[in-house]
Order: structure tokens, then sequence, then C-alpha cells
């Protein structure tokens, strides 16, 4: 990673968006404590929701929230990698295509005929997907939205250009942690906690609710056993299912091996030249 | 500037959010066309809700917008219990309530310091006006702290809370948890207040409106969290009746639809719930209005932001009131059976009335949505007042023209994200 160069200045720092929410560059804005101390420590170089002041690039930091979903943006983030030395992606969206990517799973032209009455003013792609899978992605950080700590680590190790501190373990680590009693053994409540990517710090658990696996899934997360789980704790097969499709539906490690999902559209992936 | 033809466009809008673009087209000195341009590819929320679970919906309408995510639980909430015929208890009411302050706080501080008041200062974002004026900032970093405090202990997180759920909550804070937060919004009263009487010196251009306003209203109070609908003209009608008044309308150049109110375009925001409700202020609110030179109704748009300030006021004003008055909600939710129906939902997101309706199968399958966001409404009105701001100021340049025609957009604080994510079932059946 680069940490910038003592004759041209601090490094840049550019923030990018495609179809999101908004709640993952916010956060950005919503570390109140280290918003300014950032800013003296990088360029803000592209940061629209922020700023209209536009620098050319290229940029040193890349952070891209949201899903490639329509053609123009499959063009536009191949441009955005090509200004990149590095490209990080922030979010649900970004990384496993969010939750508008029930759409690969269903008939896009329908959903668009749902909401639009003249669909032909519309141009949208049948499916959503992660910026994974149109350009090479140097780290991507989980969540819908982000966790804040999470990505001032990211961010303070790119300025000292180290390998961010994310832990690739599951949210039961955060919750035993948190010295928090076990929702589903004591409450018999189900908990997507012991397959759900860690970070979040155990927010569901600590209101009594079972996670809801808004940050996607961990690797090598045993979901079978875990189906057999939530089975037994009361949920139908229709309730996993929906409770296994929502904001990283579209990720390989929360597909059931036991339901005949369609195939998603990957994309042709693109590698750029990168710096 | 007669006989003259003069094109104007930006192509990425700065400091809104999400991604829009601007159009203007003068000829022969009038002006021809003046477009907000709303690319933001749209994700279809209203499709892929048919099919999930009654209980599921609050989860994924929050995912519509990272602003505003209270605002979009809220609606939810409210329509769903009312196609199951429950209403909450008034303790897991007023913690909704409390909740909703939260995000107003936020939401008006992220706007009033790091999108808006830059504009009225001649800085280009809020990095730039902390090199100057370093307090300011922080007051206002400090302010948003405060909103987002009150959402991560009462909703468990300050984008997309977790612990509100359909019927209440999963765990209703103790009393002692929430003493902390009381401490922190009496500062941000004082930086309320101040926050108004600073933005009360800036220079407004006088603009008057004419649109007609919508705002949701209820008796005794400043409506935020549920309510009935009310037109400053005097209109008034149930959630349940918006269909009948509020019309959606696809144009070529936006994701998201435009609305009109009994056939006319219409403004929803700051300006119409200050116009409609200000009698209901809190006294503090009330006399913080009155000091920034605000009478009982405000039209212009480039004021706003005093609006927002004020509303900042009340809303830590009301927070404190109810950590005050808190009784701790038991049970913390009611159970909402499904019932096969349909239910309607209104709330004051911070840019403007939020509607959700849906209809319920008997197992509680949702059967449609639909979700008409602030933006959407407020469109035609921006469009509409693009027209006369630039009608009105032929004279400046390109540039100085340009950039009126940006903060004219920016003072409307449109949320293109939800703007795009949407829009009406009904559109398909007409």
């Amino acid at each position: 990673m680069s940490t910038g160069d003592p004759v041209s200045g601090p490094p840049t720092l550019a923030v990018w968006k495609f179809a999101s929410c908004d709640g993952c560059q916010l956060t950005l804005l919503d570390c109140e404590d280290e918003l300014l101390t950032l800013a003296g420590q990088v360029r803000i170089a592209h940061f629209l929701e922020a700023s209209s002041e536009v620098l050319p690039g290229p940029y040193d930091l890349s952070l891209v929230e949201g899903s490639i979903s329509t053609p123009g943006d499959v063009q536009r983030i191949r441009r955005v990698r090509e200004q990149s030395k590095v490209l990080i992606t922030i979010g649900a969206c970004a990384t496993a295509g969010g939750i508008q990517a029930l759409r690969n799973f269903g008939d896009a032209a329908e959903f668009r005929s749902v909401v639009y009455a003249s669909p032909q003013y519309i141009d949208t792609l049948a499916t959503s997907t992660a910026i994974s899978a149109h350009v090479p992605v140097d780290f991507e950080l989980r969540g819908c939205p982000i966790d804040k700590r999470q990505l001032i680590e990211v961010i303070g190790a790119f300025l000292v250009g180290r390998k961010p501190d994310i832990p690739d373990t599951s949210v039961c680590t955060e919750c035993k942690r948190r010295g928090l009693t076990c929702v589903m053994v004591a409450d018999g409540t189900p908990c997507l906690g012991p397959v759900t990517h860690a970070g979040c710090g155990a927010l569901c658990p600590a209101v009594r609710r079972g996670c809801y696996g808004c940050f996607g899934p961990m690797s090598g997360a045993n979901l079978p056993a875990l189906i057999g789980q939530l089975h037994t704790c009361g949920m139908s097969p229709r309730a996993v299912d929906l409770v296994l499709s929502t904001f990283n539906a579209a990720a390989p490690g929360f597909a059931r091996p036991e339901t005949a999902r369609p195939e998603t559209v990957r994309p042709e992936t693109v590698r750029p030249e990168t710096a | 500037m007669t006989h003259r033809s003069r094109q104007l466009r930006v192509s990425a809008l700065a400091r809104v959010e999400g991604e829009g673009a601007l159009s203007v087209i003068v000829e022969d000195g009038r002006v021809r066309d003046a477009q907000l341009q709303i690319y933001e590819p749209p994700r279809f929320f209203e499709a892929f809700l048919r099919g999930r679970q009654h209980t599921e919906v609050t989860d994924i309408t929050s995912r519509i917008c990272g602003i505003c995510p209270v605002a979009y639980q809220t609606s939810a909430w409210l329509a769903i219990e009312d196609a199951c015929g429950v209403t909450v208890s008034e303790p897991i009411a007023a913690l909704r309530r409390l909740l909703y302050c939260g995000e107003w706080i936020s939401s008006h501080a992220l706007h009033i310091y790091m999108l808006h008041a830059p504009d009225f200062l001649g800085y280009p974002d809020v990095v730039a006006l902390a090199r100057d004026h370093r307090d300011l900032v922080e007051r206002g970093l400090r302010l948003k702290k405060a909103g987002n405090a009150i959402m991560e202990v009462v909703g468990g997180r300050a984008i997309h809370p977790v612990n509100p759920r359909v019927g209440g909550f999963y765990r209703a804070p103790t009393k002692a948890d929430l003493i902390p937060l009381a401490q922190q919004l009496r500062q941000a009263l004082d930086d309320a207040l101040a926050t108004t009487g600073w933005v009360a010196g800036f220079e407004y251009p006088e603009v008057e409106l004419e649109h007609e306003l919508l705002a949701v209203r209820e008796p005794g109070r400043y409506a935020i969290e549920r309510g009935q609908v009310a037109a400053a003209g005097g209109l008034a009608f149930a959630p349940r009746e918006f269909g009948e008044h509020v019309a959606e309308h696809q144009v070529p150049h936006s994701t998201a639809l435009h609305a009109t109110l009994d056939g006319r375009g219409y403004l929803t925001g700051p300006l119409a719930r200050y116009t409609i409700n200000s009698a209901e202020l809190s006294p503090i609110a009330r006399e913080a209005a009155a000091a920034a030179g605000l009478g009982p109704a405000c039209r212009n748009p480039f004021r706003s932001i005093v609006v927002r300030a004020v509303e900042i006021v009340y809303a830590a004003s009301e927070a404190l009131r109810i950590i005050e008055e808190y009784e701790r909600p038991e049970p913390a939710s009611t159970d909402v059976l499904p019932v096969a129906g349909v239910g309607h939902g209104v709330s004051e997101a911070p840019r403007g009335l939020l509607y959700h309706r849906y209809q319920l199968a008997a197992d509680g399958r949702i059967e449609s949505a639909t979700i008409i966001p602030p933006t959407s409404q407020n469109q035609a009105a921006i469009e509409a007042d693009l027209r006369a701001v630039v009608a009105a100021h032929l004279d400046l340049d390109d540039a100085a023209l340009t950039a009126l025609c940006e903060r004219t957009i920016r003072n409307y604080d449109p949320c293109i994200s939800c703007a795009a994510h949407f829009l009406d079932l009904r559109v398909e059946r007409r």
C-alpha cells in the first residue's frame, strides 16, 4: 500500500458511489472524533457527497460504495480502477451486490415493470454484482453498513502501509468477548452469528436479538450445520431462506445447497492495469 | 441575453445524498427547461418486498437510505401495524419518538454543517471550512454525534438500527442507559441554539414560494413519528387516504417518479413542517425561531437551513423531555399477528413526508408495497424553483448561475438515493 510521497503531499483519498443507500460513505462522515484528524493526513480529492471540489486522478486510495447494476456503471468502475492505486470496497453492496442483488434470483424486467410505468426509460442490468466481479479489489470491508472502527482501522493501515487488522472470524467470537449470553443456547432464538463475518461487535445479541447476517458470511462457515440448528429453533425452511436472502443474498457463502437458486450471472471480469 | 441560447449543465451534483445532475436550457432570454436529473440506479425495493414476511420489512426498508433509516423503519412499522390492527403502548411510542429525534439531530447537523453552510460561506466543503473555523465545525460534529448517540443507545446502531422491530423494540433501554444521553443532549441543546443564531446571520436571497405545502400533523406537538396529513391550504386527510390525493408520474429524465397533490405540484420537508406546525414547537424552539427572525410561516427555501436549526433545537428539547419522563416499556414490544389487509403509514423524514403502504396476505406475506419518499414528492417543486431562479438571474454569467442553481437544489437537501429506489406499485395498475 502507498502512503503518499513527501514531494507531492499527503496521499489522496477518493470516495465513489454506485448502487447503494449512502450509509457506508456516511460512516466516514460519522467518524466525528476522527474526521478532522483524518482530513489533515489525506487530501480528500473526490468525495461528491461531502465536497464540491473535485481533483483529477490518479488517487492513492479509493473507497468504493455500492454495487454494479447498470451498463454505465460497468464502464465507470473500470475507470475508477484505472485511476486508483489502492481500491477498497466498503459495505455489503460493493462486496456482495447488496439487497438489490435479489433481482439476480428474480426476473429483472418484471421487477422494473412493477416499479416503473415506462420501464424503457430505465437503464438497468439484470444483475447487481460486487465490485470484484468487474475489477480487481485490494480489500473488501464487510457490513450493512460497515463499522466505523473498522473503517478507521482500514484507512489507518493504508496510511502506514500495513495490512488491516480485520479478523475473518464469526460474530460469535465478538459476542463471547463481550460476555453476552448466547441467545440461541439460552433463549432458543435463531441466530446467524456462527456463520456471519465479525465486525459489528455483536450488536444484535446485545439487544437479545439473533444476528441477521448483515456482515455476510465468514470464510469457511459451516452453513448446513447452522441450518439444522435454525430448524431446531423452530424456523421453517422458508424462514431460513428469507433470513439468508437479504443484504448479502448473492454472497456464495450464504448460498443454500438444498435450494435450487438460479446461477448468478457473473459479468466477465476485466483486469485493467493498476498503478 | 436575447437571441442567445445557453445551456447549463452539472453532470454530478456535489453535497447531496445520491447521484443527480442538473440541466437548464435558456433560449431567447426564456427558460425553456430546467431539470433535476436523477440517474441514481434503481434498486427495486417495492418489487422484492413482495413475498417477504411482514416482520422483516423494517430491516429491509431501512436499507433504502443510510441517512434516514429510522424514517424508513417508522413509516413501515406504522403501515404494518395499521394493517394488523395493532396500536403500540405509549411508552413504546415515546421511545420511537426519541429514536426519531436522534435521526433528525444527526441528519440536520450533517446537512447544515457539511452540505449547506459551505454554500453560504463560500467554501467547497466542511474540511475547508474547518481550516478557518475549526470551533464551528467541531460544534457541528458534536451535534451530529449527539444525534447518533441516541440512535446507538435506543436503536443499537446509528445507521440501520437493529433494536427496533414491528411492534416495538427487542430490548428497551433502562432509565440508567439514557442518563448519559441526557447529559450529551444538554450540550447539544446549547449547540443547537448557537447554530440557530449562527445561520440566522447568513445572507438570504428574498424568495417566496407559492407551492402548496404538505406535512404530517399531530395535535399538541410538532409531528415527527406519526399523525395525520395536512396541507397549508387547509386540506387534511388520514394516511389511508394518501393515494386518493397524491399521484405519481414517471418522467423520462429521472429514475424517481414525480408526485402531485390533487393534480398540482407541492412541497414537503422543513418549510412545510414549520409553516403547518410551528405553533406546536416547544417554548425554547419557538423562542429560537423568533430570535432567528422566523415568523409563524417560512416560504423562503434558502432559509430552510434556519428551520433545520430550529428543528434541532426542538428535537434536542423533545429528546430531553422524553428521557425525563421515560417509563421503560414493559413488554418492549407488542405481538403483531398478521391479518389480511392493507395498511398505511406516514412520518416526517428529515427531508419530508414519507408514505408507505403494504398489502398483506393472511399469513403476513407482503403482496404489494408502495413507498413515496420526500424527494420524489419535491422534485417538481425543485424544478419549478430552478426555472424561477434562472429566470430572475439571467444577467449572471454561466458559472455564477450554475452555482446558484446548485444552491437552489441543496436548499431541499434532496436525498436522491431515496428517491430513485422505489416507487409505485400502483403505477402498474393504472
